[in-house]
C-alpha cells in the first residue's frame, strides 16, 4: 500500500507536466496578449513591458523559464495586478473557495445520501416522487436563479441575512449560509439521484436477500449490508465534484461577492493574464489529481476485492 | 403426526403489465420433523416462489401472497409481523440459495456475516459467538477455520462459499432448512460433496430439509418424499422410491423417462416431453398439462383435476385416477 501511494505521487509529476505544457501552448495560441488594450500604448512602452515580463524571448525559452520557476515554487508575477505575484492571489483566495466548497459538498453529501436512501426505501410512493422532483429541480435550475431567489427571500423580504459579502471569523456564517445552500443544491440533487439508484440496485441483490433470510432487521440491513456497497458510486462522484466545487463556483462567488478563486478563473483568461491562468490551472489540476487518488484509496477500504500493489 | 411445517392452499401472485402471474396457485404439503422433502419441477413451475413465500421473502410489490396458510408448528407465518418474522428467519427456518457467488455480502468478512446471525438469535457475546462460528466452519469442512474466518467471500471458491452459506444457515439449529437449488451453480465434483454435507448435517441436527431442484438425481439420492410441481401446482406427491418405480402423473412419468439411461443404446434419441410449459398468466380452469399430455381426455381441457389420494401416502392431481375411485 505504501509503495502504491509513493508510486501514485511520483506519477503526478508527468501528468502535471503534460497539463502545464498543453495549457501553455493553447494559451499562447489564443489571439491577443496581456498588454493589448483599447487605449493604444506607444511601441516603446509596449517593448519595455514585454522585456520586463520576458515576452520578447523565444517561446521555448519562456516555457523553460516558467517551468524552472514552478519547480522553485515561483508562480511568477501577475501581468494585470502589478502589486503582487500570482501565488499571493491564489493563496489568499483559495481558502475562501475551499471553505465554501467543503461545507457545501459536505452538506450536499449528507443530505443527498439521506434523501436518496429514503427515496429508494419508499420507491414509487409520494415520498420517492417528491424527493426526485426536488432533485430534478436541483439539476435543472441554474445557480444564477437559485442564488437571487434565496437572496430575495432571506435578505430582502425577511431581512434575516445580508445579501452578500464576506465576513471572516466567527460571524462569518451569516455570509456563508446562502452561498453554501446555493452551491450545494445541484450537487445534492446529483448525489440524491445517484444514491437512490445505487441503493435500489443493492437492495435487490442476492446478498441483501440473504441478510433478510437471516432475520436481520431492516435498520441493520440498511446500515450494515446495503450502505457500504451503495456508497461506491457516490465516492467516485465526490472526487471530481470536490475539485469542481472549490474552483468552479464562479457564479456563486460573483452573485454573493465572495473573494474566491473562481473569479480569477474567468477574469485571468479574459485579461490574457498568462501567469495567472497557468497558476489557476495548476491548482485546479493538482486538486483534481489528488482527489482522484484519494477516491482510489477510499475504494480499497470500502471494497475488499480491490487491493493495490 | 409430528408435522413441523404445513403449507395449506398457498397462492402467490405477481402483478405484471401483461396480467396477473399465478406463480403459485393452491400448493399444499406437509413437512415432518427430520424429513427431507424434494420439490422438483422445471424453471417457472413455482418451486422457488413457494419457498420464498414460506420465508416471506416475496418482493412486494409486484408479488403478493393472496391466500392460504403456512403453519410452522401450528403458528401461521403469513399472519406474523416483521418482529415475529425476524425470530423465525435464520433461526427456526433458514435458507441456502442457488448462487453462492452472489449470496454472500462481498464487502463484509465471513466472520461478520456468521457472527451477526449467531448473536442475533442465540444472544451470545462476541467471543462465544466467534467460537461457535469457528465450530460451524469446521463442521462444514472449511480447512484452517480459525484463520479463514476473517477472510472475505472473494477469497473462497464457489464450493467453499456454499459451505459457508450452509454454516450460516445451520448455525442456529433451525427446524427447517430450505435449500433452493444449492448445487446448480457448482462444479459436478463439488455438487456431491455439498449434497452429502447437507444430508449429514441435517441428520446430525435433526433438521427437516426442503430440497428444491430440477435434478431428479439429487432427489433420488437425498430425499424421503417428493413433490412434483407444474405451472404453480403440485401435480404429484410420493415417497421417493415409489415415485421412481411407478410414477402416476403423466408429467412425472415424462420427467422420469427423460433421464438418460446408461443401459440404453446410444443410438436411441433421448425422450422428451413435447411442447412448452404454459404461460401462467390467465391460465384457464383446466389441467395445465393437458396440451402436452399423452393421455389427455376431454375432461382435462374443461376442469382442473382434483387431488386424488392414493395408497402409500401418495397424492396425484390427474383425471386418470378420479374415475378409478
Amino acid at each position: 500500500m505504501t509503495k502504491y501511494i509513493i508510486k501514485r505521487f511520483l506519477g503526478m509529476i508527468p501528468t502535471l507536466f503534460v497539463i502545464i505544457t498543453l495549457a501553455f501552448i493553447i494559451m499562447r495560441l489564443a489571439p491577443g496578449g496581456p498588454f493589448d488594450q483599447e487605449r493604444q500604448v506607444s511601441d516603446l512602452v509596449k517593448a519595455n513591458l514585454e522585456a520586463k515580463y520576458h515576452l520578447d524571448e523565444s517561446m521555448p525559452k519562456q516555457f523553460i523559464r516558467y517551468l524552472s520557476g514552478i519547480v522553485r515554487g515561483d508562480f511568477g508575477p501577475s501581468f494585470k495586478y502589478s502589486d503582487h505575484d500570482v501565488a499571493f492571489f491564489i493563496f489568499t483566495s483559495l481558502p475562501h473557495s475551499l471553505l465554501l466548497g467543503t461545507i457545501a459538498l459536505l452538506l450536499a453529501t449528507f443530505m443527498g445520501v439521506f434523501v436518496g436512501i429514503i427515496a429508494a426505501l419508499n420507491q414509487n410512493t409520494w415520498i420517492d416522487y417528491s424527493a426526485m422532483s426536488l432533485a430534478v429541480i436541483g439539476i435543472s435550475v441554474p445557480l444564477f436563479v437559485v442564488g437571487p431567489v434565496l437572496m430575495l427571500i432571506f435578505a430582502m423580504k425577511l431581512q434575516w441575512l445580508p445579501t452578500s459579502g464576506w465576513i471572516t471569523g466567527r460571524d462569518g456564517w451569516v455570509t456563508l449560509l446562502m452561498p453554501v445552500l446555493t452551491l450545494s443544491f445541484p450537487y445534492f440533487a446529483n448525489i440524491a439521484r445517484l444514491s437512490r439508484s445505487s441503493v435500489l440496485d443493492v437492495i435487490r441483490s442476492d446478498y441483501v436477500r440473504t441478510a433478510k433470510a437471516k432475520g436481520l432487521s431492516q435498520t441493520v440491513i440498511i446500515l450494515k449490508h446495503v450502505l457500504k456497497g451503495a456508497m461506491l458510486p457516490i465516492v467516485s462522484y465526490l472526487g471530481p465534484a470536490f475539485s469542481g466545487i472549490i474552483t468552479g463556483s464562479v457564479v456563486v462567488e460573483k452573485i454573493f461577492r465572495i473573494p474566491g478563486l473562481g473569479n480569477f478563473f474567468v477574469q485571468s483568461s479574459l485579461n490574457r493574464d498568462y501567469t495567472m491562468i497557468m497558476g489557476v490551472i495548476i491548482v485546479y489540476s493538482t486538486i483534481l489529481i489528488l482527489m482522484n487518488f484519494l477516491v482510489d484509496i477510499i475504494y480499497s477500504f470500502l471494497d475488499p476485492r480491490i487491493s493495490y500493489r | 403426526m409430528n408435522t413441523i411445517l404445513e403449507v395449506k392452499d398457498l397462492q402467490t401472485y405477481f402483478r405484471t403489465d401483461a396480467g396477473i402471474v399465478k406463480a403459485v396457485d393452491g400448493v399444499s404439503f406437509r413437512l415432518d420433523k427430520g424429513e427431507t422433502l424434494g420439490i422438483v419441477g422445471e424453471s417457472g413451475s413455482g418451486k422457488s416462489v413457494t419457498n420464498m413465500s414460506i420465508m416471506r421473502l416475496i418482493p412486494t410489490p409486484p408479488g403478493k401472497i393472496v391466500g392460504g396458510e403456512i403453519l410452522l408448528d401450528g403458528e401461521n407465518i403469513l399472519e406474523m409481523n416483521e418482529k415475529e418474522l425476524s425470530k423465525i428467519r435464520g433461526n427456526r427456518i433458514s435458507m441456502i440459495f442457488q448462487d453462492p457467488m452472489t449470496a454472500l455480502n462481498p464487502y463484509l468478512k465471513i466472520s461478520t456475516q456468521l457472527i451477526e446471525t449467531i448473536r442475533l438469535h442465540q444472544g451470545l457475546d462476541k467471543i462465544e459467538a466467534r467460537k461457535k462460528a469457528i465450530e460451524m466452519l469446521k463442521l462444514v469442512g472449511i480447512p484452517a477455520a480459525e484463520r479463514r474466518i476473517d477472510a472475505y467471500p472473494h477469497q473462497f471458491s464457489g464450493g467453499m462459499r456454499q459451505r459457508v452459506m450452509i454454516a450460516i444457515a445451520l448455525s442456529c439449529n433451525p427446524e427447517v432448512l430450505i435449500a433452493d437449488e444449492p448445487t446448480t451453480a457448482l462444479d459436478v465434483t463439488i455438487q456431491a460433496q455439498i449434497l452429502d454435507l447437507i444430508k449429514d448435517l441435517s441428520l446430525k441436527l435433526n433438521t427437516a430439509v426442503i430440497m428444491i431442484t430440477h435434478d431428479l438425481g439429487v432427489v433420488a439420492g437425498m430425499c424421503d418424499n417428493v413433490c412434483v410441481m407444474y405451472a404453480g401446482r403440485i401435480v404429484e406427491r410420493a415417497p421417493v422410491d415409489d415415485l421412481f418405480e411407478s410414477p402416476k402423473h403423466p408429467y412425472t412419468n415424462g420427467l422420469i423417462q427423460s433421464i438418460p439411461r446408461l443401459d440404453e443404446k446410444s443410438s436411441d434419441r433421448l425422450y422428451s416431453i413435447d411442447g412448452q410449459p404454459p404461460n401462467v398468466i390467465d391460465l384457464p380452469e383446466c389441467c395445465p398439462f393437458h396440451p402436452r399430455c399423452e393421455k389427455a381426455m376431454d375432461v382435462c381441457s374443461s376442469k382442473y383435476p382434483p387431488v386424488v389420494e392414493l395408497e402409500g401416502k401418495r397424492t396425484v392431481a390427474c383425471w386418470l385416477y378420479e374415475e378409478k375411485n
